[in-house]
């Protein structure tokens, strides 16, 4: 209780500080005056007892200021003076501050941004009921050895997983797919990305809708009866936010279904870009639905209290081991491996965005020293007034004191623009980065800030310390001395700032390294060769909703009257369709036999990827005809057994050989005389996507009349592309109303589009590696001119004995360029590192990229000569009479 | 130099507070008894009390009130509190053993 007590006393004395001084006086002076009257009450004369009665009492002054302190607040009264102090001579140098400011500024905002997304998408747990204990299972192919060992689950395998193990709580189970809404009074058909998932799903999340309820497992089978739910985006986008929605009907892929739930506003999962959600069973066969060999949907798994995941994951895969030995010669993965759920979301993102914190880490570390240097700097211009001081009796502890004052106003205030930016930075960051995960689970919050004041903290004290010490740990008689002497000053000062400078410029090498190899991977994703050529492409897509078009006739009947109606607008030059372009994604892969050597060994089946293209497909994109010939227009419906290969796959499975003419059955039953085709051609690869390895490749005829298919229209044009996407929509709607258009892209739309994040990472990282740049600029400016200044005199000798102005421009620059040189090396090892820590995030770029390091080495020293130039320059033309009398 | 010296200045306190257990007084006062009780052996610098004072104040030792002396003129009296007592005596105790101590050791 005492220190209550204390509190109180303290408190109320600061309140009342004034009149507490006020009545201390008065007793003090009250004192003095009875011990006067008693004196003179003895006999002594007034004059004498006055004199007696105050030394009696000794310096009031002093005591006073003892009291005072006892009174609590002289550290309050202290910290005034200082800032007061500190502000004062802050605002002496306005130069000086507002560089310091701005560099904390940027730096400290730059942490606090980054922090703010680590923090949402890494740190903190999904918002999910106890998501610790929830896990994502994968198929396992032993023969995977790629840097993702984690494959998608097929349907029947998660069924029998849920069924026959008991070592998780529950499993559950979505894949994505798109659905077609439209309207009955005539609105925009729209395209809408959905996710299937099984009843158990929300339940197994712990996610309660906002408005209704979620499926119920009746509901969750195969049949006519068709259900969604809605996502809250979606139902204040679509429907208005209109909650008399639930219970009622819409119509999607050209079926009613029954809304029965909406989500919460925070639900993004798996993506923020999902609309829908409908029944796991919804709209496939039941055949279909208990398929082994097929692998797209994602199980999430909830841990059983008291079975670690190892026990549960192992039961799982034990299973799998027997299905895989039950479904010999089909794709059944031998084994099962899980991983928890917040990696599985972050997975993509972890690496970018570590790397990303770590360049912010090192940015807001070359920022503190080069407060710290030109804290130096301004020391040694203040070493006689420190000395002056501390001859009049200062501390040492008091200057130190005072000095840190000021770093940690400069920091502070940096730190409180700082926290802008990054509510600035941290909204752009949201918007821009491209399917980051959490996204909207991004917010600047208390913790933010106390973060914020943790790295305020943290960079006065790195900025602050060492400056200070070194300006006040000199004699004072030596710092006298120095101040009025101009040979050799400040040698340990010089050395400190050197040092501090190779520091900087290390890390500003490591940066612009990393920021390089970035740099130079994006650009490379970038002039990737898709496989195509000539530009003037636009591309547009649309599914065939199989529940209209359901005879494969119509399908035909539907393409081809396109393709006519759109190589009829002026302008087209030719026009081709197919299922998906290159560079737009994965569109679904196939194991094939070849019928000549129909053994293999169990996984290593051929495998293709499988794409649609009609007649004109091929030469419309520029994909070149290696042999054979392309698809005809006598290749359709019953005559459309014909598929066109890839180059990749004629050189993976038919090395050396001739393939036109030569059988491919699709699937695993060489029996299947449905799925025999003749290869008819052979053309050039292409990329599905950038940065991706080529895949072997099969092409069906578009006209082979499948129904329900997903089509991609690509035009060859004569002028600006996007400027025929209006004419063409318009042909489009004229022959179906209800048939949504996504994607209308051109081609370096599509390459932009995947390469977007790395766009982002490498602008970034060179953004911060620019500054660190700069920043060391600065500083090796700052640096060489303090030492030139202090060398004047001595330069002034130098040329007074006949050194020439080549030699003593060499001297200054060599002092200059000697930290910078050392930095880069030191920088160049730190980049070696660095680069093998990202490689996973390179395309096409090696760690030890030569001409990565070659480039940022030569800009960092044009950098540095740069900065050096100026000091130099004025070094060389010191007059030797001007310095010497200046001595 | 108005610093009383070390032994004084470590029992200063204590002789404070056996001043005020009689009756509360105001500083002038305190330091007068202090010096006649001690027959002028104990002669601090009569500024040094306030200090001392206002530490007993802020330990809950002693409390302050401004009050009318006998001459009418307004001063600041302290007086002792319950855990000022308690205190005395710990201190009137420590004093003893440790006097005590000293005896033992200077008359050995």
């Amino acid at each position: 209780m005492r220190w209550m007590n204390r509190l109180q006393k303290t408190l109320s004395t600061i309140v009342r500080r004034g009149s507490e001084t006020a009545r201390l006086d008065e007793e003090m002076r009250f004192h003095v005056e009875q011990e006067i009257a008693e004196r003179v009450a003895r006999g002594a004369s007034p004059e004498e007892a006055r004199r007696e009665a105050v030394r009696r009492f000794g310096n009031r002054a002093l005591l006073r200021d003892e009291v005072r302190r006892g009174w609590g607040w002289g550290w309050l009264e202290t910290l005034g003076r200082d800032l007061r102090f500190s502000i004062r001579a802050l605002m002496r140098s306005p130069g000086f501050t507002i560089t310091a400011v701005a560099v904390m500024a940027l730096c400290i905002g730059a942490t606090a941004c980054l922090f703010t997304v680590v923090r949402s998408v890494l740190l903190e747990p999904l918002p999910f009921h106890d998501p610790g204990n929830l896990v994502m299972v994968y198929e396992h192919w032993r023969a995977n050895t790629s840097g993702n060992p984690y494959n998608p689950v097929s349907p029947g395998d998660f069924y029998e997983w849920r069924e026959q193990t008991h070592g998780f709580a529950d499993m559950a189970s979505y894949y994505n797919s798109s659905l077609t809404v439209t309207g009955d009074h005539g609105e925009m058909p729209e395209m809408v990305a959905a996710q299937k998932g099984t009843w158990n799903l929300f339940p197994l999340l712990g996610v309660t809708p906002a408005l209704g309820r979620t499926f119920r497992e009746d509901e969750d089978q195969v049949g006519d009866h068709h259900v969604a739910i809605l996502t809250w985006s979606f139902f204040q986008r679509r429907f208005g936010g209109d909650p008399s929605i639930v219970g009622k009907t819409f119509r999607m892929a050209a079926r009613p279904y029954t809304v029965v739930g909406v989500l919460p506003e925070w639900f993004a999962y798996p993506d923020a870009r999902t609309q829908v959600w409908v029944p796991y069973a919804d709209g496939v066969t039941a055949e279909r639905l208990h398929e082994h060999d097929n692998h797209y949907p994602y199980v999430v798994a909830r841990m059983k209290p008291g079975v670690s995941l190892k026990t549960a994951t192992d039961e799982v895969s034990a299973l799998q081991y027997r299905m895989h030995m039950r479904y010999a010669g089909s794709p059944v993965a031998e084994d099962v491996m899980s991983r928890p759920m917040i990696d599985d979301v972050v997975k993509d993102v972890k690496t970018p965005l570590l790397m990303m914190m770590a360049a912010v880490a090192c940015m807001l570390l070359i920022g503190c020293l080069n407060v710290s240097n030109l804290l130096v700097a301004r020391g040694a211009a203040r070493q006689k007034e420190m000395a002056i001081r501390g001859a009049l009796g200062a501390g040492r502890f008091a200057l130190l004191r005072e000095q840190m004052t000021e770093t940690v106003i400069l920091c502070g205030c940096g730190g409180a623009i700082g926290l802008l930016l990054a509510l600035a930075g941290t909204a752009w960051l949201k918007l821009h980065w491209r399917g980051l995960p959490r996204a909207s689970s991004i917010h600047v919050d208390l913790t933010i800030v106390l973060f914020t004041f943790g790295v305020v903290g943290l960079t006065a004290v790195l900025a602050g310390v060492l400056p200070a010490l070194s300006s006040t740990q000199r004699g004072v008689l030596e710092g006298l001395k120095d101040s009025s002497r101009g040979a050799g000053v400040g040698v340990s000062r010089v050395r400190l700032r050197k040092t501090l400078l190779s520091v900087e410029i290390a890390l500003t090498v490591v940066l612009l390294l990393s920021a390089g190899l970035l740099l130079k991977s994006f650009v490379q994703l970038k002039t990737t060769d898709l496989g195509i050529s000539g530009d003037h492409l636009l591309t547009l897509r649309y599914n065939l909703p199989k529940e209209i078009y359901t005879r494969p006739e119509q399908s035909v009947a539907f393409s081809q009257s396109l393709l006519e109606r759109v190589r009829r607008i002026p302008g087209i030059e030719s026009a081709g369709l197919g299922s998906t372009v290159p560079g737009a994604g994965w569109d679904g892969d196939e194991v094939f036999i070849v019928p000549e050597r129909p053994k293999y060994e169990s996984n290593k089946q051929p495998d293709a990827m499988t794409r649609h293209a009609d007649p004109a497909y091929f030469t419309t994109l520029g994909v070149p005809l290696i042999a054979g010939r392309f698809f005809d227009e006598h290749d359709r419906l019953d005559q459309s057994n014909k598929v066109v290969v890839s180059e990749e796959l004629v050189k993976r499975y038919y090395p050396g050989e001739n393939v036109i003419g030569r059988t491919v059955v699709m699937g695993i039953d060489i029996t299947n005389k449905k799925r025999t085709y003749e290869i008819v051609g052979v053309v050039g690869d292409t990329l599905w996507r950038v940065g991706q390895r080529t895949k072997a490749t099969i092409y069906f005829p578009v006209l082979s009349g499948d129904t329900g298919y997903r089509a991609t229209l690509v035009v060859r044009t004569s002028g600006d592309p996007l400027s025929y996407a209006i004419p063409i929509q318009k042909e489009i709607a004229a022959l179906d109303p209800q048939l949504p258009v996504v994607d209308v892209l051109t081609i370096p739309e599509i390459v932009g589009e995947s390469t977007v994040n790395q766009s982002l990472s490498a602008s970034l990282v060179l953004i911060f590696a620019g500054l660190s740049l700069l920043l060391a600029g600065v500083g090796l400016y700052g640096v060489l001119s303090y030492v030139v200044t202090q060398r004047v005199p001595e330069i002034g000798i130098r040329i007074a004995l006949g050194a020439r102005r080549g030699q003593v421009l060499g001297l200054v620059l060599r002092d200059g360029l000697r930290p910078v040189v050392l930095g880069l090396l030191v920088g160049i090892g730190g980049g070696v590192a660095v680069g093998y820590v990202i490689r996973s995030l390179l395309y096409q770029t090696k760690p030890l990229d030569p001409m990565v390091f070659a480039m940022m080495a030569t800009l960092l020293l044009a950098v540095a000569a740069l900065a050096s130039a100026a000091p130099a320059w004025r070094a060389s033309s010191v007059d030797p009479m001007q310095a010497l009398r200046t001595e | 130099m108005g610093r009383p010296n070390d032994l004084v200045q470590g029992t200063l306190g204590l002789l404070i507070l056996k001043t005020l257990s009689l009756e509360p007084k105001h500083g002038w006062a305190i330091a007068k008894r202090i010096e006649q009780i001690s027959n002028d052996v104990l002669q601090v610098q009569q500024g040094s009390l306030y200090p001392a004072l206002q530490r007993l104040e802020q330990q809950g030792w002693i409390r302050s009130k401004w009050g009318e002396t006998e001459t009418g003129r307004q001063a600041r009296f302290y007086s002792l509190t319950a855990a000022g007592k308690a205190q005395l005596g710990k201190e009137r105790e420590m004093w003893t053993r440790l006097s005590a101590a000293i005896d033992l050791v200077v008359e050995s």
